[in-house]
């Protein structure tokens, strides 16, 4: 259910017209118990979304080390700083190459493995089900720190096995080497949701009916028709949303690059949420309002590429009807 | 004749690639499970020998004495206590304060609905760790910053539209007549949701039991956040970080501290996984 559709939620059936005469008042007095049930989650709403979205705006004016009670006004310094620091621009790289490049590895490799596991012949279905989900139920913070022995370049399975089968002569250190650690730490967040996007493909092919694919092979398609014709666009319009449920996973990374790499090496994994956790919490001297006015940055650069996003879809949209 | 043959041609051909699917999804398969062999492997081997012993996955001699150490001196019983604790608090307090919302928010027209429903709409993707300083600020003034509480409140407070939005769904599926019956019994506003509706949602409630079950036990920037000063406070997540801080050579001892977290939340999936699968595909369909 989609939120729009709430506004056409009915009225109370107990036969009250909708204006009485006597007015607003009473006509709040007799919802009381709508506002009773909405209270809990106004407050509580209020107070953990809505204030800290607010306040983190005056925080980012704000010249403030955690020690005092509050800090000291400083205008738009902090954003000045921002727009000059390098760390904070290739932090911001960092999180776009992120979702750049495991959001379409996720949807293309997690539709094929859905497609297969939809055919209702296919043995042991559930049990590739069941292990390529079973990362997405363990706890991030926890995989990223025993891949860290995973990837251990003296013992570690990983090369163990690349020495094995040689593929290398010398064990690779993966998270060590400042060129290597980003694409690990890359690799293992594909891991661990691939799960998830598997199991939204699957959701959108379930609504297919199976007897389309029975009628097409009786019509003697093969399965690169039915793929191309019949698969693939009924799923296109589940393809957005699951495109947009994969891509936000891609900004909370905060838990693995910290427990995997800590940022390092030489902040060669620094994303965005680890950056402004190292000004606000890591740091010698904590930087509330820095890392406030580059939370605040970030999120409106997030919002610009959006609406850039959402327009160019437009005018490349209208110029195929053009056409 | 030449028909049946290329039938059967035809079904060799689609039975040969069905067995390749199977080679490659096993294969694929295997590297998404071997982790967690490794891990419980190397929590009962000697802290040595998780290092020499190769892709050997058998320990010499298993080791138990490895999680009585992570248990015990590392303080991982208390952890667990602390997670259970956040969860359950979490989940409750998830279920009541959505179920409630949605409930009137897919039933009843009220003065103010809509700019409740945008405020949801215009929010629901922001990302709890960039308000993290502001949510800690806050709690520090209501001095709920080191308490089982605070954190609880950190985690479900905010967020969980998604949560609103599925009850909102089926809420607004459930026939009118229902209601009248119970109005004409007399029945008061409270009582209707608390003895008619509510248990209806039953399979809702499962679905969000599951999804809030499983942000709040694998969440970590806020329980790390809001424990750096109580150490006794910390989850299984934060308690392993710390843990490697502490014990960083004791390789056995922390895989068997791994072992120990992921556990419950490997056995609870394996047994409610039809609520866990339908409860993602969820965010799908609706």
């Amino acid at each position: 259910m989609a939120l729009s559709e709430l506004d056409s939620g009915q009225r109370a059936i107990d036969g009250r017209p909708v204006s009485t005469p006597s007015g607003l008042l009473t006509r709040l007095w007799n919802d009381r118990w709508i506002y009773l049930f909405l209270l809990p989650t106004v407050i509580l709403y209020s107070m953990y979304a809505l204030w800290p979205i607010g306040v983190s705006w005056w925080y980012s004016l704000l010249d403030w080390n955690g020690f005092g009670r509050s800090g000291t006004y400083n205008g738009l310094d902090n954003y000045r700083e921002v727009f000059r620091d390098g760390f904070f621009w290739r932090a911001v790289g960092r999180t776009f190459l992120f979702a750049v490049i495991t959001v379409p590895i996720r949807l293309i490799a997690s539709l094929i493995v859905a497609i297969m596991l939809n055919n209702p012949r296919l043995p042991f279905a559930k049990f590739f089900r069941t292990a390529l989900f079973l990362p997405v139920v363990t706890t991030t913070a926890i995989i990223g720190i025993v891949m860290q022995f995973v990837f251990d370049p003296a013992g570690g399975p990983i090369n163990i096995m690349l020495l094995k089968t040689g593929i290398v002569d010398r064990p690779m250190n993966f998270l060590g080497d400042s060129s290597s650690a980003l694409y690990t730490v890359m690799g293992v967040h594909i891991w661990k949701w691939f799960g998830v996007t598997m199991i939204y493909w699957l959701a959108a092919l379930q609504t297919i009916n199976q007897d389309l694919y029975e009628a097409a092979k009786v019509d003697g398609a093969n399965a690169r028709d039915v793929f191309w014709h019949i698969t693939l666009p009924l799923l296109k319009p589940f393809a957005l949303i699951i495109g947009i449920l994969t891509f936000i996973d891609t900004m909370e990374v905060f838990d693995l690059v910290l427990t995997m790499t800590g940022g390092g090496p030489f902040f060669s994994t620094e994303v965005i949420d680890v950056f402004i956790y190292r000004q606000a919490f890591a740091a010698t001297i904590p930087r509330l309002g820095y890392a406030s006015a580059a939370a605040v940055a970030f999120g409106l650069l997030t919002i610009v590429l959006a609406i850039i996003q959402v327009l160019a879809l437009r005018n490349a949209r209208s110029a195929r009807r053009a056409a | 004749m030449s028909q049946q043959v290329q039938h059967r041609r035809q079904l060799i051909r689609g039975s040969m690639g069905m067995w390749l699917q199977v080679l490659g999804l096993t294969i694929l398969s295997l590297f998404w499970i071997y982790p967690f062999l490794w891990l419980a492997s190397a929590s009962l081997k000697d802290s040595l020998e998780i290092f020499t012993s190769g892709l050997n996955l058998v320990p010499q001699e298993w080791r138990w004495e490895n999680y009585v150490r992570a248990w015990n001196d590392a303080g991982f019983s208390r952890y667990m206590l602390n997670s259970i604790l956040i969860t359950v608090g979490s989940v409750l307090l998830v279920l009541f304060r959505c179920s409630l919302t949605g409930y009137v928010l897919a039933r009843y027209n009220f003065i103010g609905k809509k700019f409740v429903v945008g405020i949801f709409l215009v929010t629901i993707f922001v990302p709890a760790g960039y308000t993290i300083i502001a949510v800690m600020e806050l709690s520090q003034s209501l001095g709920l910053l080191n308490t089982h509480l605070g954190i609880i409140l950190a985690l479900s407070g905010g967020g969980h539209v998604a949560a609103i939005l599925l009850y909102a769904g089926y809420f607004s599926r459930i026939p009118r007549e229902l209601e009248e019956a119970a109005v004409l019994d007399g029945a008061s506003f409270f009582q209707i949701f608390r003895s008619i509706m509510l248990p209806l949602a039953g399979p809702v409630t499962a679905t969000v039991s599951v999804l809030t079950f499983l942000g709040t036990w694998n969440s970590f920037f806020v329980p790390l956040v809001f424990t750096f000063s109580r150490p006794d406070l910390r989850t299984l997540a934060v308690g392993m970080l710390a843990f490697r801080g502490e014990h960083s050579t004791d390789w056995s001892g922390l895989a068997a501290a791994a072992t120990l977290s992921l556990i419950p939340v490997v056995i609870l999936f394996f047994f409610l996984q039809r609520y866990f699968l339908e409860g993602i595909a969820g965010a799908v369909k609706s």
